[in-house]
């Protein structure tokens, strides 16, 4: 009785002071990432935002950003979620080093994988023979965007495809294998319907990233207008000229990136707002 | 017929057990918890691999290790009832269930699904997704599942651990109707003697990989080969036929004659099993006097006295075998040798009954 009375006690003084320090982490964490967001709209006049929407330079680069994005994040998708379906349900040999070079764009300074692409892919790269020969163009082309963007967003969707996989149980699985389905069905009509949100997640991480790649799109892509320039590339092409119309066009990049997350983030179910585990 | 000869480590365990269960038979596996009972079914339906097996089912060999023949569990037709039932939680009963008619036309399969779920009384259902489903709901819809594949062989995890007691008793009938009906073979998987004894036509106690005796659940209680067997036979199983009795009791007429009163709310009428618990069972010196509350009164033979820990197991043989579990003092009051004659009583109310 003594004990529980004490341990009570000590528990009543002491939760104000952690949960004060918990609270103003919480607030010093939101506050220092939601202040730049909010300058760039409390910068921007909302007739500058429509203005700037206006603009056929804005508008191309919009639209360039969104075309390049969803082919990137398709192709992304369609070759990336077998192979993190295999990563997630098999064991093989060497199957950690596979794992850590799939991560590997993630820690890649974006600048150095632009050089990276060039010196593989670019016209004297590795591969730039063979590419000539087959007459495909990558540097300055919106082809090269959307290789550039494939490659850093990549593993984005990869490293959260293979964890949603990983955790729907095996028995599923079995039980869809013992009720007469093979490997390729059961991938696509249990596992992939059970990872659902984490796909989607990932999903919304590589677009995100995607939209907003600047390094190694401008390395290996350049940045010419109404072809290789996406949203970020134009932001920086105005920056030292025209700040205002930079910051409009930023303000868009936001408001375009966030409702895409958050789409995505309806679509996958309301567990997926929530934050909470499956 | 399916026989099964198989071979794998499992952890720290060497697996090897041999099986043969005829068709419409149930083989009961009954084991603690890591004896590789789940093992064994995943290795009959092929999504586990031995390191050597042969597996025949019917006519059709599904596994040769030395043949390297090894078909894939989606052609080895199997029904199987997994452990936590493995619903699909993205699809509703009906569609769970019709995941099993591949073979059945597009057009049919709904119709089909829904027939299978009415029978297990779960045609309200149909559309309810897995989660909103009760226990018993959902263990029905597994064994629907299951039943659905048409399977040459039906496997049944733990069928009736992941239900409390109250639905225990329903979920319990449900399987006992389906294996009546059933002309597979089957084999059921459970770490509740009890469960074995009255759902199993015989049964394999397995320990650490390997089957430490086999036979009826009775016979097993009434002469453990081994301690290990003594202390997990947890039931005794005796059959017979019910009728009402007065006073809501309900009489069962034993095989083999005598007959006992359970209160259970079971059947009432018809062939039964009667199971109890050998705890519940008193053992008295064949002259003792008739003022007991015990209802139920057996003359037996003892047949076996087995020394299980602080306890002595006394295997019985009446019109049929049966088992008490008594304290080593009062084992050596009563005196009691192989050949004694005692009386075996118990209270109607410790009486389960199931009908067969």
């Amino acid at each position: 009785m003594e004990t529980t009375l004490s341990y009570r006690a000590r528990r009543g003084s002491r939760a104000p002071w952690f949960a004060i320090a918990l609270g103003s982490s919480i607030a010093l964490v939101l506050a220092f990432l939601v202040l730049p967001v909010l300058a760039i709209f409390v910068k921007t006049s909302p007739a500058r935002l429509l203005a700037s929407l206006g603009e056929s330079e804005s508008t191309e680069a919009l639209k360039l950003s969104l075309e390049t994005t969803a082919i990137a994040v398709a192709i992304i998708v369609i070759i990336g979620t077998p192979a993190a379906f295999l990563l997630a349900t098999r064991s093989f040999p060497g199957k950690a080093i596979v794992v850590t070079l799939v991560e590997l764009p993630l820690v890649l300074p974006p600048v150095a994988a632009g050089i990276g692409l060039l010196a593989a892919l670019g016209p004297h790269g590795l591969l730039g023979g063979a590419l000539g020969d087959a007459h495909v163009q990558l540097v300055f082309q919106t082809a090269g965007v959307v290789v550039a963007l494939m490659f850093v967003a990549a593993p984005f969707y990869l490293r959260q495809a293979q964890s949603a996989f990983a955790s729907v149980d095996r028995s599923y699985m079995d039980a869809s294998r013992t009720l007469g389905a093979g490997q390729a069905q059961t991938f696509v009509r249990v596992a992939i319907p059970m990872a659902r949100s984490g796909l989607m997640a990932g999903l919304a991480l590589a677009w995100g990233r995607a939209l907003g790649e600047f390094g190694a799109t401008l390395m290996f892509a350049g940045s010419i207008q109404g072809i290789t320039q996406t949203v970020p590339l134009a932001i920086y092409d105005r920056f030292a000229t025209d700040f205002p119309s930079a910051l409009a066009l930023s303000a868009i990049l936001v408001i375009v990136s966030a409702s895409l997350l958050l789409s995505v983030k309806l679509l996958s179910g309301p567990e997926a707002l929530s934050g909470a585990p499956r | 017929m399916l026989r099964a000869e198989l071979a794998r480590t499992v952890g720290d365990i060497e697996l090897e057990v041999s099986l043969r269960v005829p068709a419409g038979r149930c083989l009961a596996l009954a084991g603690p918890s890591g004896a590789g009972k789940t093992t064994i079914l995943g290795l009959i339906a092929g999504t586990a691999t031995p390191l050597r097996g042969r597996i025949v089912c019917g006519e059709q060999v599904w596994l040769d290790t030395e043949r390297r023949i090894d078909t894939p569990p989606e052609r080895r037709r199997c029904g199987y009832v997994f452990q936590d039932y493995a619903l699909f939680p993205h699809l509703c009963a009906w569609r769970n269930v019709a995941y099993g008619l591949g073979e059945v036309p597009r057009s049919q399969r709904r119709a089909r699904a829904l027939e299978l779920l009415e029978r297990l009384g779960l045609g309200d259902r149909a559309e309810a997704s897995p989660a909103t489903l009760s226990g018993g709901e959902r263990q029905r819809v597994a064994l629907a599942r299951a039943l659905a594949r048409r399977g040459d062989v039906l496997l049944l995890d733990e069928p009736l651990s992941a239900l409390d007691a109250r639905t225990r008793a329903d979920a319990t009938h449900a399987v006992a109707e389906i294996l009546r009906e059933t002309e597979a073979p089957v084999i059921l998987v459970t770490h509740d003697f009890a469960d074995a004894a009255l759902l199993g036509d015989e049964t394999a106690v397995i320990d650490r990989g390997r089957i430490v005796q086999q036979g009826t659940a009775s016979s097993l209680a009434a002469t453990p080969g081994t301690a290990f067997v003594a202390d997990f036979a947890g039931a005794v199983v005796l059959t017979g036929v019910a009728r009402p009795a007065a006073d809501g009791l309900t009489t069962v007429a034993l095989d083999g004659g005598g007959q006992v009163s359970a209160t259970a709310t079971g059947p009432s009428t018809g062939p039964v099993a009667v199971s109890v618990y050998p705890w519940e069972i008193v053992i008295q010196p064949l002259d003792a006097a008739l003022n007991s509350s015990a209802q139920n009164r057996l003359p037996a033979r003892v047949v076996s006295v087995t020394a299980v820990g602080n306890r002595v197991r006394i295997g019985l043989q009446a019109s049929q075998p049966l088992v008490a579990e008594i304290t080593q003092p009062a084992a050596r009051a009563l005196q009691l040798a192989v050949g004694s004659r005692v009386i075996a009583s118990w209270k109607a109310t410790a009486t389960r009954l199931i009908e067969r």
